[in-house]
């Protein structure tokens, strides 16, 4: 026998890793993808292929050769930031605006700040909102699903703010996804699915997902029932449209931008659910769900700070 | 009904490879070291000299100071040595060492295997015999007994818990000593229930030791006013606090001790070994040791006179193996990592575990992703993450306001972290630094009064 090792206690750990948890939610974000490709065909394949090398390509060469450091690309975190961020993109985006947008998330919003853990808002939300405000024409330009020639069409959210009440789809179309939008954001069952895995991995917990969407179906019901002005259209049409799904599932819930308690990630829930639909009704955006969630990113050390786990023994 | 604590907690891989092994009687060695501080409190007075010839059961050391604890000889034999040692955690201890000469007892002791049920003393008496025998609790931390029992005026104990959960993993001897000594057990209860003058005992016992909780509960019916409480399993249960929590439903506030809140907790080692001492006169002397680990040949569960040295009950277990990596004396999330092994096993001693080379290594750190899974697992409620940053910047005041000195290092922060940050090695170090602090503050006011009056 040799010298023995010493070290404190614990001697054992759970096996959990941050590795786990980023293949974790690529697995879940699986049949969102199954259902993109489904819909949206090879260019939606070009695009997310696109977006997932060319984000981890970026950080790999920043920690190379700018921060000099041993590139962690295999934690799957900049796989998870490309991936998400080709899921809030149109499939017929031009593949260079792709890479631009992944340079923003990555390099500007990831890594400026030191990295996996470091950033203040959500990189692929971020990489979003830039190409969308930069790229306004080629970021609102939506491929109707399935169609042979190309041919684009407005969004369910986009045709709500027009106010063309009759053209809007069917919730089983919203459902299964056959409507008009970002190429993940699309298929609410391949959403929920999603939602399933990672709960059940223990990648994440309830309690964002469940208050985002509560407080838009709160909010939606008391215009659409309360009101009872169907310009508004129902809680259930706010769910189904405009990533509120992607959002409140995979977007949120991004651990580094969201708060460590749970009486913290239900105030933040709160606060997204209600920043969206305050965008959707009466902003001039037909969605919100981007900027709900960034601003929210932001106010998150606030919460931290005002929100603490109910200590052992307190009152 | 199965009950659990309600804040926190995490689930570690069982592996209670020696649950099936019977307690076997480990041969006494050639030679015991027994320490003189085998409790926490100041070391025990040595009243024996080199060159003395001792039975077993006869008292070497005497206490010294109301937290202290008096020790008893193990074995028969001579005195060769009164000696410094460098005991497992590195520090430097003192210790008798005594030659082993055949097995002979002090003729006080009753040796019988006879299950004695009448308790003849009065409560004072009991404490006090307590005190004379050396009992410290067997959980591990080895806080004197008969100090636990003395009640300060002006609280009230209303319920004696009984430990029987042993949440940490590997372990097994509280397991077998509910399931071989269960009529002990309960007359040690009862013993330490006449003792707080109170008529309400609860044993918490985690639901994966289904034998020991019927076997127990049927021995309960025998003794009015104790009740087998079995608990859901989930780590650190077996903390003091958390077990009150999961029996009666009362969290102890912060900074307070469990009889503020009415209870007094005992582990059924503790209450076995009052057994012995009240009804049979014997000092504590052995103990169960759940000497485990995967790379060792044979899993058991051996009752070990004190002072034997560590490295011996290990080749009792089947010897060292070739891939021995780390040897831990406790369980695998509290437990103390030896740095040699000749070192004895004390009254404390409840397993050594053996892991090998890959299970001692830790998982290399990445970085913290803000999971907040640390803050959901604090079985304190507390938010690991920041009060170990904190520390690690030096700054205490803030780790004080975030409650650093609750932490009652069960370690599921480290356990859960996926970026295998050493949370609790902070952690510790802030609460050193923070205890200090508070006691320097207190010593100074203490002064600033003294020098009013």
């Amino acid at each position: 026998m040799d010298k023995l090792t010493i070290a404190p206690s614990p001697h054992v750990h759970g096996h959990d890793s941050v590795k786990r948890n980023m293949y974790g939610v690529l697995i879940a974000l699986a049949p969102a993808l199954a259902a993109s490709l489904w819909f949206f065909g090879l260019s939606a394949l070009w695009v997310i292929l696109t977006s997932v090398l060319s984000c981890v390509v970026f950080e790999y060469l920043i920690q190379k050769f700018l921060f000099k450091t041993t590139p962690t690309i295999s934690d799957g975190s900049a796989a998870v930031t490309g991936l998400i961020l080709s899921f809030n993109l149109p499939s017929n985006l031009p593949l260079w605006i792709v890479i631009i947008g992944a340079l923003f998330a990555i390099g500007v919003c990831k890594m400026t700040f030191g990295g996996l853990g470091q950033n203040i808002v959500n990189p692929a939300i971020a990489g979003r909102v830039f190409l969308l405000v930069s790229f306004p024409a080629q970021m609102t330009s939506w491929p109707i699903p399935q169609a042979a020639d190309g041919a684009t069409g407005a969004t369910p959210l986009g045709l709500l703010k027009a106010g063309q009440l009759d053209a809007l789809p069917s919730s089983n179309d919203l459902l299964m996804g056959a409507v008009g939008g970002s190429l993940g954001e699309v298929s609410a069952i391949a959403l929920l699915i999603g939602f399933v895995i990672m709960l059940s991995m223990r990648v994440i917990t309830w309690h964002i997902p469940v208050s985002v969407i509560a407080t838009m179906a709160i909010f939606a019901s008391f215009f659409y029932y309360g009101i009872g002005d169907v310009q508004y259209a129902s809680p259930l049409f706010h769910i189904l449209t405009g990533g509120a799904l992607l959002g409140a599932i995979f977007m949120a819930t991004d651990y580094v931008t969201s708060p460590m308690t749970h009486e913290g990630m239900l105030i933040y829930g709160c606060g997204i659910g209600l920043l969206t639909m305050l965008i959707r009704m009466f902003g001039s955006y037909p969605e919100g769900m981007s900027f709900a969630i960034l601003i929210m990113n932001i106010v998150t050390p606030l919460i931290n700070k005002y929100t603490q786990p109910k200590r052992f023994g307190a009152k | 009904m199965l009950k659990t604590f309600k804040i926190g907690g995490i689930h570690p891989e069982e592996n209670k490879i020696s649950a099936a092994s019977s307690i076997e009687v480990m041969p006494i060695p050639s030679e015991v070291k027994i320490p003189l501080a085998q409790h926490i409190g100041k070391p025990a007075q040595p009243i024996v000299a080199v060159g003395d010839v001792v039975k077993v059961g006869q008292l070497i050391a005497k206490a010294d100071g109301f937290v202290s604890a008096n020790v008893h000889s193990s074995v028969s034999g001579k005195v060769t040595k009164i000696e410094d040692f460098i005991d497992g955690n590195g520090y430097k201890k003192s210790a008798i060492v005594i030659a082993v000469e055949g097995d002979e007892w002090d003729d006080s002791i009753n040796r019988t295997s006879d299950i004695v049920n009448d308790i003849k003393l009065s409560p004072s008496d009991i404490i006090s015999k307590i005190g004379e025998m050396g009992l410290v609790g067997m959980g591990g931390a080895t806080f004197p007994t008969h100090v636990k029992l003395s009640v300060p005026p002006g609280k009230k104990c209303e319920f004696l818990i009984i430990n029987g959960v042993e949440c940490e993993p590997y372990l097994t001897s509280d397991h077998r000593l509910m399931l071989e000594h269960g009529e002990e057990v309960m007359i040690g209860i009862k013993i330490l229930m006449t003792a707080l003058s109170v008529d309400k005992a609860i044993i918490g016992i985690e639901n994966n030791k289904p034998d020991a909780i019927k076997h127990l509960t049927e021995l309960s019916s025998k003794y009015a006013g104790i009740t087998v409480q079995p608990l859901k399993l989930k780590y650190p249960q077996g903390g003091e606090k958390q077990l009150i929590d999961a029996c009666t439903g009362r969290q102890i506030p912060s900074g307070k001790l469990p009889i503020d809140v009415g209870a007094v907790v005992q582990n059924v080692g503790t209450a076995y070994a009052v057994y012995e001492a009240i009804q049979k006169n014997k000092p504590l002397i052995e103990r169960i040791v759940c000497v485990t680990g995967k790379p060792l040949q044979k899993p058991s569960n051996l009752l070990v006179r004190v002072g034997t040295s560590v490295k011996e009950a290990i080749n009792y277990a089947g010897g060292i193996p070739e891939d021995c990596g780390k040897v831990i004396g406790g369980g695998p999330m509290m437990g103390r990592a030896f740095t040699h092994l000749d070192v004895p096993v004390t009254k404390g001693t409840s397993g050594i575990l053996v892991m090998n080379k890959k299970e001692s290594q830790r998982p290399e750190v990445a970085n913290c992703i803000r999971c907040a899974k640390c803050v959901g697992v604090c079985p304190m409620g507390l938010e690991p993450y920041l009060i170990s940053k904190l520390s690690g910047k030096s700054m205490w005041d803030e780790a004080q306001e975030h409650r650093i000195m609750d932490c009652i290092e069960c370690g599921s922060c480290n356990f859960t972290c996926p970026s295998n940050r050493p949370l609790l090695d902070y952690i510790r170090l802030g609460k050193n630094k923070v205890g200090a602090i508070l006691r320097a503050k207190a010593a100074e006011a203490k002064c600033a009064a003294d020098a009013k009056k």
